[in-house]
């Protein structure tokens, strides 16, 4: 039997340490974010040697508070939200331990931002049609294809990508999984402009790109396992993050119904309670999923979460606009941009509104997710599948 | 943060309630008994209330309890609430046994938490905590005279604990005038009480009366939340159960999205109401100061999920769920009448409106 695993105030204890060794004041940002990881108190459910030691889930937002109010540098999540929400769990799952080695921890520090290569033009919530296709050639594979709506590819260092390995089975099983690095010959990322004006996510060419074997994640033909588990995190991390109460677009509203007397009307009035409620019911449910979860990979009921949280975004968004009146009318600004982090309540209501609406389609659209709770949680009847015994190479396109 | 999963003991507890209710409470004696003169079923009462021991969950041993707290009992209410059980819970193990804990009465309590008694706060079912009330009864030289409708339990009590201009009191239920009510939820009985210069027992006085009548409420309205959760579950399951084996089309009317869709929005909403509901008995069960948010969010909440759960219950069984001969109703009575007890949802927020400085226009 191991040692019991650390409660949290032993976690409590390790953080005071760390900071008593490593004053945040003076030490360089990087430095003290590899230390950070080094003991272990950069994702505490993680593995001992990968950023963790293998403590509860629940307790990583009493660390972080603990690091926020030492001031200590931060690795600036907003900037890698698919590397440590999506990339990360999926190397930790299937990953080699050279891969974890050379990966986790300068995604965790924030030195190597990641994009996720899965959606193509004719891929979006059948990923499994995905034709990108990856030839093997020796001891590496040759990669051809387009990707789109790719979301930070124009920040990215590397990139999870799903690829068709054998068109002549049908598309659940012919399918693999890599790591790409995006600096690499052959790979060319355009922008992709947005409701918003702005191209937060790209297009992405693959022409003759050559990648590794050892950056192969799982087995050939198990890419469809693989990408379930990072969809399965991806939708624990958009819609599942601990936050405090009346914080992210709720926060947004109410602080301007207090300051604004002027613009309260009753209807108003009433739809800004029920979003606080709504917003306070999945904040609840959030914090008891991750209690649920402790070191675990999310299940299919991780989809609720952001479905809740998609459907409240537009809700308050909307309100926000409504509220405003005149002002409402107004956008800050068309200019096409290519911005550094995604936060959905960042710049100016408009923005916030159109931004919202992205919501309900990244990460599986909600019709998908709501597809996923019928049929994995309920266990209600699936879709009739015109397609599940019929080769790739012979699905109408 | 608080604990939002459930003990093992919970875990046990659920697992022994279930099984019983199972047995000695089929829906099909529910829906019997609604139509039989007793107000409730004294068999069931006694094996859930004393040979479980589930009367006397939150109340300490040394006065006759399991030392347990209140969220144990509002596991027990997940469970009464997915059997719609005809039993007298919700008024003598929740509110009474609430207000006699916060006025710091014993015999009575002893008796209730062994189930030798039933009491209930004389005060209508849709009492909302933190609501100024009128007082249902003038006393004067120890007797009580007054008149309360809609109380909750009422014709099951033996002992009401009504709340007077000086304090709360209680009057032996045999010297009230009881008339039953022609209820919408006929598995949990109101009735009006008439008080004619009874005699009557002060327990508290003054501002510990308010206070004991305002942590009633308060622990009621969290508690049913559990109840309305247990109660949209028990929905969910049983329409679940349906769709995947009735057909139409020649296909289950579960492979319709039209359907699919609206289900996994409404687990959706039951899994958030577990975590509201468990939120609010844990800040009742610790005296959490965030007890009133906590209490008002549940309420606005899982009212509004109860009945959703029986409305789509009702409609999602076609005709036969429209029949006397389904449970779907006995739900759906239940569902709409818990979301006005205690103040419907709309109050529920209006109060959170003052709490959160979220005021009016
Ligand atoms: C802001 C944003 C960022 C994104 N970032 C990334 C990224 O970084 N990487 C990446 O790979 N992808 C990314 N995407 C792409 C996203 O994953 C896809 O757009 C999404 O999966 C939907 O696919 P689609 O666009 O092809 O729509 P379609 O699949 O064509 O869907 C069209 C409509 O049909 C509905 N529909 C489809 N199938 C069904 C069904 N079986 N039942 C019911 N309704 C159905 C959908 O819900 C939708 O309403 C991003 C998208 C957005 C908007």
């Amino acid at each position: 039997m191991s040692t019991a695993l650390p409660d949290a105030d032993d976690l409590r204890a390790r953080v005071d340490e760390f900071l008593a060794a490593h004053d945040p004041a003076t030490m360089e940002p990087l430095e003290f974010l590899r230390a950070r990881y080094d003991a272990g108190l950069a994702w505490v459910h993680y593995p001992v040697g990968h950023g963790g030691l293998g403590a509860p889930r629940a307790l990583q937002p009493a660390v972080d508070a603990r690091f926020a109010a030492a001031k200590a540098p931060r690795n600036q999540p907003e900037r890698n939200g698919i590397g440590l929400g999506m990339a990360a769990p999926t190397i930790l799952a299937f990953g080699t331990e050279e891969q974890k080695r050379r990966f986790l921890r300068p995604l965790w520090t924030g030195e190597e931002v990641w994009c996720q290569l899965f959606s193509e033009p004719g891929a979006g919530s059948d990923l499994a049609a995905l034709g990108t296709r990856a030839v093997r050639d020796g001891d590496r594979w040759i990669v051809n294809g387009q990707k789109v709506w790719t979301s930070m590819a124009h920040e990215a260092r590397w990139a999870i990508l799903v690829t068709r390995t054998d068109p002549d089975v049908p598309k659940h099983r012919g399918m693999t999984y890599f790591v790409c690095d995006m600096t690499a010959p052959g790979v060319e990322v355009r922008p992709l402009r947005q409701i918003t004006g702005e191209a937060e996510f790209n297009e992405v060419f693959l022409t003759d790109v050559a990648i590794p074997d050892e950056h192969r994640l799982g087995e050939v033909g198990q890419g469809w396992q693989v990408s379930t588990t990072t969809l399965m995190n991806e939708r624990v991390a958009i819609g599942g993050a601990a936050t405090p109460r009346e914080s992210g677009m709720i926060g947004v509203v109410a602080k301007l119904w207090r300051e604004r007397p002027e613009l309260r009307t009753a209807g108003l009035h009433d739809a800004l309670l029920r979003a606080w409620v709504e917003t306070e019911a999945a904040r609840l449910t959030g914090e008891r999923l991750r209690q649920q979860l402790t070191a675990g990979q999310p299940g299919p009921e991780g989809s609720a979460a952001k479905l809740a949280f998609a459907k409240l975004n537009q809700e308050v968004s909307g309100l926000e606009l409504e509220l405003l009146g005149e002002d409402g009318l107004r956008y800050d600004d068309w200019t096409m941009r290519r911005p550094t982090e995604v936060d959905f309540t960042r710049r100016s209501p408009g923005y916030r509104y159109l931004r919202a609406k992205g919501n309900s389609i990244e990460g599986g659209t909600s019709e998908i997710l709501r597809n996923i709770i019928a049929e994995r949680v309920l266990g209600l009847p699936g879709e009739i599948r015109v397609d599940k015994d019929v080769a790739w190479k012979d699905l109408p396109k | 943060m608080s604990d939002l999963l459930y003990s093992e003991i919970e875990n046990d507890l659920r697992a022994g309630l279930r099984g019983l209710l199972d047995d000695k409470c089929p829906w099909g004696d529910v829906l019997a008994g609604t139509e039989r003169e007793e107000p409730y079923d004294a068999k069931l009462w006694r094996a859930v209330a004393a040979e479980l021991g589930c009367a006397g969950l939150p109340v300490p041993e040394e006065q006759g309890g399991a030392g347990a707290t209140w969220r144990e009992t509002a596991v027990t209410m997940e469970e009464l609430g997915r059997a719609v059980a005809p039993v007298p819970f919700l008024g003598s193990a929740v509110l009474a046994t609430a207000a006699l804990m916060a006025a710091g009465e014993r015999d009575l309590l002893t008796e209730l938490a062994a189930g030798e008694k039933i009491a209930v706060l004389a005060v209508p079912f849709t009492t909302a905590p933190g609501v100024a009330m009128r007082d249902g009864a003038q006393a004067a030289d120890g007797r009580l005279t007054g008149a309360i409708t809609s109380v909750a339990d009422g014709l099951a009590a033996d002992v009401l604990l009504v709340p007077a201009q000086d304090g709360l009191y209680a009057v032996d239920a045999a010297d009230a005038r009881r008339t039953a009510v022609t209820s919408l939820d006929m598995t949990r009985r109101l009735c009006d009480i008439a008080l004619a210069d009874v005699p009557a027992r002060q327990i508290a006085a003054g501002e510990a009366a308010a206070r004991a009548v305002r942590t009633a409420l308060l622990t009621g309205a969290a508690l049913l939340a559990s109840e309305q959760l247990g109660l949209a579950e028990r929905c969910l399951e049983t329409t679940v159960d349906h769709l995947k084996t009735r057909f139409q089309f020649g296909r289950p009317v579960g492979s319709y999205q039209g359907l699919k869709h609206r289900l996994a929005d409404l687990w959706t909403s039951i899994t958030q109401a577990r975590a509201v509901a468990r939120y609010a008995a844990d800040c009742v069960a610790a005296g959490d100061p965030d007890t009133e948010i906590a209490v008002a969010v549940a309420q606005a909440h899982c009212s509004a999920v109860a009945v959703r759960a029986a409305e789509e219950c009702v409609q999602m069984h076609g005709g036969i769920g429209f029949t006397w001969e389904h449970p779907a109703h006995l739900y759906l009575k239940r569902a709409k009448s818990i979301s006005l007890a205690f103040g419907t949802p709309d109050r529920h927020r209006a109060a959170l409106a003052a709490l959160l400085d979220l005021p009016q226009a």
